[in-house]
């Protein structure tokens, strides 16, 4: 799933600060899952920064709406009466989403209220963590279920860097070290060899940037 | 002027290199004095590239001053600033002014140094850098085009030897020898029970030269520090104590002193084929340590 964060509530502000009727819309897919831009969220923006604008005497008119998904375009039709009445949206979808909208509602500025961060997954309760870096060249099957290329912060490929720490990472003790993983994983497989072989550079063309994909 | 570090290597002699950071800046000063200092003491001269992420006069510049002056340089190489074309470009730039000894490393991270903002590369790992030199002195590049003018190095790795957990790093380590690792700087090594264990591994899979890193404890402070937040650095309690005991200003002398004692027993038990100091911004007291080594 995409992981997003729901940016600062003065950030939001001030990317309002010019408008008068602004919708602040909620996506019920990914961002719902991590808390970040789903109904819930979007009531509790919306009535923030009414709280916000109250306090400051702003005179402004903030409403609040979901949809199922924001990156699709048969999902968004719901809304064109709804967009018509606003200066501005705040979508709190990823950036896909956003990008959805603003394509379907091209003279209405569609402003992020989230971060998308990674593509990841609830890792305990209240914390998600970055698995896959959609990387176009699925590499899984030989380092036992562990992508080095996201979860390594250098995204190595022939085995851990010296700055291992008991299985941790140098630069975050809280996050695991990839290769230590790895080699764990392998170790209980008795797949060792699949560490041993050596690993060409990446291949960046495996996506061409912007990625297209057409179904043949 | 210098003897090929690959000569020295292969002589069995117990070879000795250091190393020396370039400035934060043009002021070459300080660096040519170290180099001037050092260069005729050592067997050759590490030059660090940014080294710790921390954004310097670039190394290969640095490697050239030393083969100007006389000097046998190692160039370092990261990963992490550079993408496959300018790590190649360098190393075509390297080979032009003479200098025939490189070090692959994958680099430590953006974050640790001062520009944390910025986008680590590692476009390559340190084994494949090491490939992408032995490709280049077949003669063509890692595009798989022939360059007019191939290159030819006498190339190293690096190796964590008190790395927890070790058994990935061992693999890592064989890995470099398999992609053409002729020899090996270690991490700072304070136990050599320890470096013992990890050279009987060594040897048994390789007769690569090794050369045991030595870091100058110029304080227990510094000490206790190292032990405590750098990754596979060990400073048993014993050298902290010592260095803690050391009289008021001498506790420099001490590390010194710890530094050759460590260097004197690694030859005369022949533990490795050398060692490596890091002096770390101390290098004018590599003669000492040399001095309290009785070499």
């Amino acid at each position: 799933m995409i992981v997003g964060k729901q940016k600062p509530l003065s950030e939001i502000r001030e990317m309002i600060a010019e408008y008068q009727k602004v919708l602040i819309l909620g996506c019920g897919t990914c961002v719902t899952i991590c808390f970040a831009g789903g109904e819930r969220e979007a009531a509790i923006l919306a009535s923030s920064l009414r709280m916000a604008d109250k306090i400051d005497g702003k005179e402004r008119v903030i409403t609040e709406y979901t949809v199922k998904r924001q990156c699709e375009r048969e999902f968004l039709e719901e809304l064109d009466e709804k967009v018509k009445e606003v200066d501005a949206v705040v979508s709190l979808a990823c950036g896909i989403g956003v990008q959805a909208l603003a394509e379907r509602f091209p003279t209405t500025p569609i402003l992020p209220g989230l971060n998308t961060s990674f593509l990841g997954f609830p890792d305990e309760h209240g914390v998600w963590s970055e698995t896959c870096s959609a990387c176009g060249n699925c590499i899984l099957d030989q380092t036992g279920g562990i992508c080095p290329i996201t979860r390594c912060t250098k995204g190595l490929l022939n085995g851990p860097c010296g700055g291992t720490n008991n299985g941790k990472c140098e630069v975050d003790p809280e996050k695991d070290c990839a290769w230590t993983l790895i080699y764990q994983r392998l170790e209980k497989q008795g797949k060792l060899d699949l560490m041993r072989q050596y690993y060409p550079p990446r291949n960046f063309q495996a996506v061409v940037r912007p990625g297209k994909i057409r179904m043949e | 002027m210098a003897k090929p570090f690959r000569e020295a290597l292969k002589s069995g002699k117990f070879v000795v290199t250091s190393e020396v950071a370039p400035p934060k800046g043009t002021n070459l000063e300080e660096l040519l004095h170290h180099i001037d200092l050092l260069r005729d003491k050592v067997d050759a001269l590490n030059v660090t590239d940014n080294q710790s992420s921390v954004m310097r006069f670039p190394s290969v510049g640095a490697a050239i001053l030393i083969k100007e002056r006389g000097g046998e340089p190692i160039l370092q190489m990261t990963c992490r600033d550079r993408n496959r074309l300018a790590l190649q470009a360098d190393i075509l730039l390297a080979y032009t002014r003479g200098i025939r000894n490189v070090l692959c490393l994958t680099g430590d991270s953006i974050p640790v140094g001062d520009h944390k903002e910025a986008k680590g590369v590692f476009d390559l790992d340190s084994v494949q850098l090491l490939k992408m030199i032995r490709i280049m002195e077949s003669g063509k590049d890692l595009g798989g085009n022939d360059l007019n003018g191939a290159v030819e190095f006498c190339a190293g790795a690096i190796v964590t030897p008190e790395a927890r957990p070790i058994e990935p790093q061992l693999i890592k380590f064989e890995k470099k020898i398999a992609a053409g690792a002729e020899f090996f700087q270690t991490q700072a090594v304070y136990d050599l029970d320890n470096l013992k264990r990890f050279m009987e591994f060594a040897r048994r899979c390789s007769n690569v030269k090794i050369l045991a890193g030595i870091v100058l404890l110029a304080s227990a402070g510094m000490a206790r520090y190292m032990d405590k937040n750098v990754p596979g650095i060990f400073v048993p309690q014993q050298l902290i104590d010592e260095l803690a005991g050391a009289e008021k200003g001498k506790a420099l002398e001490t590390g010194i002193r710890i530094a050759g004692r460590l260097i004197k027993t690694i030859k005369e038990e022949a533990i490795c084929d050398g060692v490596h100091i890091m002096a770390i911004g101390r290098e004018g007291v590599v003669p000492d340590i040399l001095a309290a080594a009785g070499m």
